[in-house]
């Protein structure tokens, strides 16, 4: 039995209480073992993904006990995917976090970082649903500390609201698995697969409660509406940093909404119907009209970039909702995108807002690098608005195309193309104002304060922004190769007697 | 072998009278728990809502307890030697992961709701988001 696929969540589980307990008082230390785990977790990412592409189900036994009495961990392309996803991301803002000095303002920075790293990773691997529920909550809890990272008044106390709405949310999700062991006696993904279509139609209901209160639990994690409001005041209230590490904890709930909602209440099963995608579209029509709206009437930045990533999670569900192989691909494609755009907007944001002291989206006189920031400013936000020529522009292009069945089309493509230019106007005023007008203000007498001026952006502090860039002009160039690895992803996503089979019987298929 | 959710054991299937009781028992306990706890919660203070969320956790515990099926006087351990009745452990089990996961989220709730406190001065769940945007109006 191959041990790689434990690797992404174990070594963030034991590095995590090494640094907490034995390094807390040495921050470099506690640097170089950060950096060193998430560039290990990194190379173990790519190791998966390559073992990913011969398209087989890989599983690992915890303990050896067979699925569905034992927890399995199930690596397939769509896990190794977001896994890899995952690491890049964190690879990205751990030198951020460190170049900056975010690290040092408040206690346990890495810690917490290397147990969000678990907990997400966890979530991705895992077959099992209240293991999912598990991981959910490692992570969550996890967020909780880097959340409230540094302290102040609005940052505790949008903390304490994140914390009780996702208390809330777990609460629900712990309802809804209680209902569905009850209703179908297992929790198992690939057992429940088996199932769940044994189960005829009139005796569903209970099934179908259960699928609908996962979808609520998924949604408030994907930001979907009604459930977005705790995005935008988490995410512009959170350390820049972590709020770039948070762009794919939204994907964590689009994961799991793509894994459980196809895989176990699939598409077409007499119990469950297409019940998801049919609550999931109209949400997610709404989701990307309120994300508009938000980035045209935010007054700062953070929350500009905030409701940008709400309005990224209604396009990407409105992908998902179809449920169809050619739909998913282009929601992967986008999730990808979007994930670091997104990180990448709040990492120029934090090197923005540090030097102008406050985030409000008026003309201040110009700081320093005014031009290099502008530039980043900008490549990123076309990069989140989805013009060319970076991977947004072919993500939404990927999701329109998948989007042309008669009585989807009327709603998904005005919503998307409206949606994008309102983004587009929002993030041009933002910027115009940011960077822009800002050169016509002249800089003040040299005062006191000019003393605290933060220096000039080092290169270690740029690089990861712009290494985030690079990625979307890369996603854009080799969007031909990354579309066929996905194609299989989706591919193996709706074969689901493979994952049944390779799950519940291994061997027999190998 | 065939699914669980088809072969439930037979004791199972005919309900006597004190099963009923208790049926009716568990199933408003979990409502009125639930009930106080949303009402709770909804008050948007950090004390009540913290009780409000650990009633919902209560609630949901002896839900999830239930799930497999209520069963009086039964062990949860399969004999092999014997047609024994059981009843289901692994509710149990999930139940015994939700009270410790719930547990620390409490206390971690608890600590955040306080630093809250001290450094706002105010213990409404509320961001001062809104206020910030509000001065500035006053401002421009």
């Amino acid at each position: 039995m191959m041990h790689w696929i434990i690797l992404p969540v174990f070594l963030p589980a034991i590095l995590a209480p090494l640094i907490g307990f034995v390094m807390r008082h040495d921050i470099s230390l506690a640097r170089t073992a950060s950096v060193t785990g998430t560039f290990l977790l990194f190379a173990i990412a790519v190791g998966l993904a390559m073992l990913a592409t011969d398209g087989q189900t890989h599983i690992y036994r915890l303990g050896d006990w067979p699925a569905p009495f034992g927890i399995v961990l199930v690596l397939d392309r769509l896990s190794a995917l977001m896994v890899l996803m995952t690491s890049t991301l964190a690879l990205l803002v751990v030198i951020h976090a460190i170049a900056t000095g975010w690290d040092a303002r408040g206690r346990h920075f890495h810690a917490l970082f290397q147990f969000q790293l678990m907990g997400i990773c966890g979530a991705f691997l895992t077959g099992d649903v209240f293991n999912l529920f598990v991981f959910f909550e490692v992570l969550l809890i996890a967020s909780y500390g880097l959340m409230i990272h540094s302290g102040g008044r609005q940052r505790m106390q949008a903390g304490l609201q994140y914390v009780v709405m996702n208390l809330a949310g777990s609460t629900l999700f712990l309802f809804a698995l209680g209902t569905l062991y009850a209703s179908t006696g297992t929790l198992n993904i690939a057992d429940l697969a088996q199932r769940i279509p044994q189960i005829p139609a009139e005796e569903a209901g209970l099934v179908r409660v259960s699928a609908m209160l996962l979808l609520i639990v998924f949604a408030v994690k994907a930001a979907l509406f009604p459930m977005q409001f705790w995005l935008p005041a988490t995410y512009a209230n959170a350390p820049a940093p972590v709020a770039a590490l948070f762009a794919i904890m939204t994907k964590v709930g689009a994961y799991a909404i793509l894994r459980v909602h196809t895989t176990a209440f699939g598409p077409g099963m007499p119990g469950t119907g297409d019940l998801a995608g049919t609550w999931l579209f109209p949400a997610a029509v709404i989701t990307i009209a309120v994300g508009a709206f938000g980035v045209l009437g935010a007054r700062r930045l953070m929350p500009l970039i905030a409701f940008s990533v709400v309005g990224s999670m209604g396009t990407l569900l409105i992908a998902v909702a179809a449920f169809s192989p050619d739909a998913t691909l282009a929601a992967l494609y986008y999730m990808v995108h979007s994930t670091f755009a997104a990180a990448c907007l709040f990492l120029i944001a934090d090197l923005v807002v540090t030097r102008r002291q406050a985030d409000t989206l008026t003309p201040a006189p110009a700081t320093l690098q005014n031009g290099l920031f502008a530039a980043l400013f900008f490549a990123a936000a076309i990069g989140m608005a989805g013009m060319p020529p970076l991977s947004g522009f072919l993500g939404k292009l990927l999701i329109l195309d998948a989007l042309r069945a008669p009585g989807i089309i009327g709603w998904a493509w005005p919503a998307i193309l409206v949606g994008s230019l309102l983004t587009i106007v929002g993030f041009a005023r933002a910027g115009s104002a940011l960077f822009w007008k800002s050169t016509a203000i002249a800089a003040p007498d040299p005062t006191p304060e000019a003393i605290a001026v933060p220096p000039t952006a080092s290169a270690l502090q740029l690089a990861p922004a712009m290494a985030g860039i690079a990625m979307l002009g890369a996603l854009s160039a080799f969007a031909g190769p990354v579309a066929g690895y996905l194609e299989g992803t989706a591919t193996q996503l709706y074969d689901r007697q493979g994952y049944v089979s390779s799950v519940l019987n291994p061997g027999a298929g190998e | 072998m065939s699914t669980r959710w088809i072969t439930i054991p037979a004791n199972m299937l005919t309900t006597t009278r004190r099963d009923s009781e208790m049926e009716i028992l568990v199933a408003s306990s979990v409502g009125i728990l639930t009930a106080g706890g949303v009402y709770l919660i909804l008050r948007l203070r950090t004390f009540p809502v913290i009780l409000g969320l650990a009633l919902l956790s209560y609630a949901v515990n002896v839900f999830l307890f239930s799930s497999g099926r209520l069963a009086i006087d039964q062990s949860p351990i399969l004999s092999k030697y014997g047609e024994t009745a059981y009843t289901d452990p692994l509710p149990q089990a999930l139940v015994l992961t939700a009270i410790v996961i719930s547990f620390g989220m409490t206390a971690v709730l608890v600590m955040i709701g306080l630093g809250a406190y001290l450094e706002a001065g105010d213990d409404r769940i509320n961001t001062a988001d809104t206020d910030a945007d509000r001065v500035e109006d006053g401002q421009a």
